[in-house]
């Protein structure tokens, strides 16, 4: 029954040997990264982060087909919960495994509150309804600050806390077995650990009923409706819970940062995790998890050559690297669509389905 | 009831540009049932030829009147986007015409960054100050005010609102294109080229895009490459509230958008104030007496309206005002 392309997992003691070596890499990586320099560990994390949206966004665009395009939205949602309950902006201090659960449930209900008048909606209805919610969002995240300040408008909240257990606090340095750990470093685990947690999830859901439910809604809703699924609530399910992976990371994010404005969360920002999502291979949990760490690093390394290479071919920098980087999220849109539509790492249902068609589609 | 009635003028022009967008994409969406994303930057792309040309022209010191300026900036928007428009049908939309209809809608977001992206190293990534070289008299209405400018966008969209269903209902072409919207099997059998025709169309929507372009750039006096997706999706939901496919849905759609726009800017700061109820509270009244007014959302909401009125029209009536087509699912 399952969507991945699991044929690699034939061999048990060669599958415990590269799963041994992998998490012995990650558990190194962010020491050898460090000595490169702790910004790499930072950009690391984000791009974890982005591998958590890419998996979120992946339940609802890959798993039930739905197309949304106001995914940022729900992450923003989460971002700006933890923000309004763990820093000065309301003198609120609430520990963070009590906020992070509040930030999910206040995404899964605006997931519901866009899904529930919104599903009954073709696809292409859809993308450009949640795209406008999306942006109804950042609209009131920049606005709220009149004439109650709630959001503190485009300036944004700062001086959020870090994640704190106690007197453990995830920013501070710490010395621990003559291994010195920075705060990015400590969160990097954390982040790792709720990665292997929603990577856990997302396996367990795509074998599921509801998975199932949703890979048949995607395929063919009318039949899907006739084998007894109840079409309205395995939608809004899946955008729920898209939402609430999307308000967890959130929060995350914010406490990462320390600091958020309605700026992180543009229509961009959706474009890009969809990219990832396209890129990968909708539908199919590791596809996506490439596809993001693919486009998360790109950014990176193109900041690290293009410039380089620009300034000594012509002595200054004539495209910057965020222009390029954009450039390339749009021709990997356009070029995958055209040559590989169902990702770098199809799942196999969604390469069938992506196979060209005979007559018109959706009449 | 002056503001009103300058609200209903501004509007109207502002919904004449809507109208004009929302016929490129109610006229694709007719004939192949896609969404073409893409067409506010073709819009983005008008506005900026012409901005470059006209800039050029008045910067050189010719003797040439400056309607005549803005014309020829006009009319080398013209073929630039109506260029755009055939490349992005031909490169991005003609392969996935069989394909499932998330595909070209993705594609049609990339071809969209891409616009943007392209624009931004062309042109630069700060607004543009639109050459403001035409004189704008100002005309007195019952109290309100309409400009030059305003006068010449309403009645130049509704020339072409007219030259385009004379086009779609009285010639040949429009007949071919009225076909292969019915069916483009059975309208390739009666001789009909169904590639020419859905090229064509994209043209035609983006030659509207283009004047749409300047008719903006010159309204407000700016010009930025980030001004065609908001404009866009504005432009959509027009096309949506009269109902997609239909091109008289588009053009009622268009202007009924810029009316609710205006007056929902207009008017909604006024609505809101919480002073009207300052008795709830006495924190309320004090602020009131001080501040004289506790405004809720103001007019800094401009750009909620339409989406709020796109997910209301496709929550109660998803085929729209004017639109006959049902909404299914793909």
């Amino acid at each position: 029954m399952s969507d991945t392309d699991t044929s690699f997992l034939k061999s048990r003691p060669a599958v415990w040997a590269g799963v041994a070596l992998m998490a012995a890499a990650l558990v190194v990586l962010p020491f050898a990264l460090a000595t490169v320099g702790t910004a790499w560990v930072r950009v690391t994390n984000l791009a974890i982060l982005f591998v958590l949206l890419s998996l979120g966004l992946n339940i609802v665009v890959g798993f039930a087909g739905l197309l949304d395009l106001g995914y940022i939205a729900f992450y923003g949602v989460g971002a700006y919960a933890y923000a309004l309950l763990a820093s000065p902006h309301f003198g609120l201090h609430l520990p963070f495994w009590i906020i992070l659960p509040i930030g999910a449930m206040l995404a899964c209900v605006f997931g519901i509150l866009l899904g529930a008048p919104t599903l009954k909606l073709r696809g292409d209805y859809l993308a450009i309804v949640t795209l406008g919610f999306g942006e109804i969002v950042r609209i009131f995240l920049n606005n709220l600050s009149q004439p109650v300040n709630i959001t503190n408008g485009p300036q944004g909240i700062s001086l959020i806390d870090p994640f704190r257990l106690g007197s453990f606090s995830f920013r501070d340095n710490q010395t621990f077995l003559g291994l010195t750990a920075s705060g990015p470093i400590k969160y990097y685990y954390l982040l790792l650990v709720v990665l292997i947690a929603v990577v856990i999830v997302n396996i367990r859901l795509q074998d599921s009923r509801i998975g199932r439910a949703w890979v048949a809604i995607r395929e063919d809703e009318v039949a899907a409706q006739a084998m007894g699924i109840n079409t309205r609530n395995v939608k809004l399910l899946a955008f729920a819970m898209g939402a609430s992976f999307g308000g967890i990371a959130g929060g995350i994010f914010a406490a990462i940062q320390g600091f958020i404005s309605p700026e992180s969360f543009v229509l961009v920002q959706s474009i890009m995790i969809l990219s990832m999502v396209v890129l990968g291979g909708m539908g199919n949990i590791f596809g996506v998890i490439l596809g993001a760490v693919l486009l998360s690093f790109v950014p990176e390394i193109l900041r690290y050559t293009v410039q380089p290479v620009q300034t000594t071919l012509f002595g200054r920098v004539l495209i910057d690297p965020e222009v390029i980087r954009m450039l390339l999220f749009g021709l990997a849109l356009v070029l995958m669509m055209r040559y590989r539509p169902a990702g770098l790492w199809p799942s196999k249902t969604r390469r069938r389905e992506f196979a060209p068609r005979n007559g018109r589609e959706g009449r | 009831m002056d503001i009103f009635l300058q609200q209903i003028i501004n509007g109207l022009t502002l919904g004449s540009v809507y109208a004009i967008v929302a016929l490129g994409y109610t006229m694709v969406y007719g004939i192949v049932q896609l969404i073409n994303f893409a067409h506010g930057e073709v819009v983005m792309v008008g506005a900026m030829v012409a901005l470059w040309v006209i800039t050029a022209l008045a910067g050189s010191g010719t003797t040439l009147p400056p309607l005549v300026i803005v014309l020829i900036g006009t009319l080398c928007a013209i073929p630039a986007c109506m260029a755009v428009g055939y490349a992005m049908e031909r490169i991005a939309y003609r392969p996935l015409r069989n394909a499932p209809r998330l595909a070209p809608l993705i594609t049609a977001i990339g071809i969209s960054i891409i616009l943007q992206h392209l624009a931004m190293l062309i042109w630069s990534r700060n607004p543009l100050a639109f050459p403001q070289i035409i004189s704008n008299p100002v005309f007195h209405l019952g109290g309100a005010t309409i400009s030059g400018v305003q006068i010449a966008i309403i009645s130049l969209s509704l020339l072409m609102m007219a030259a385009l269903t004379l086009l779609v209902y009285r010639t040949k072409l429009g007949v071919a294109m009225r076909a292969t919207s019915e069916n483009p099997e059975i309208a390739g059998l009666m001789g009909i080229d169904v590639n020419r025709v859905i090229s064509i169309t994209f043209v035609i929507g983006a030659a509207l895009a283009a004047v749409a372009g300047v008719m903006v750039g010159t309204y407000y006096g700016i010009a930025h490459y980030t001004m065609g997706a908001l404009l866009g999706m504005k432009a959509f939901s027009a096309a949506v509230l009269g109902g997609i496919g239909n091109l008289a849905g588009a053009m009622l759609g268009g202007m009924l958008l810029g009316v609710v726009e205006a007056l929902g800017t207009g008017y909604i700061g006024n609505l809101t104030d919480l002073c009207h109820v300052s008795w709830i509270s006495s924190d309320l009244a004090e602020r009131c007496a001080v501040d004289g007014h506790v405004i809720l959302f103001g007019s800094n909401y401009q750009d909620v309206f339409a989406f709020v009125v796109l997910i209301l029209v496709l929550v109660f009536r998803p085929s729209g005002l004017l639109g006959e087509r049902v909404s299914d699912r793909a």
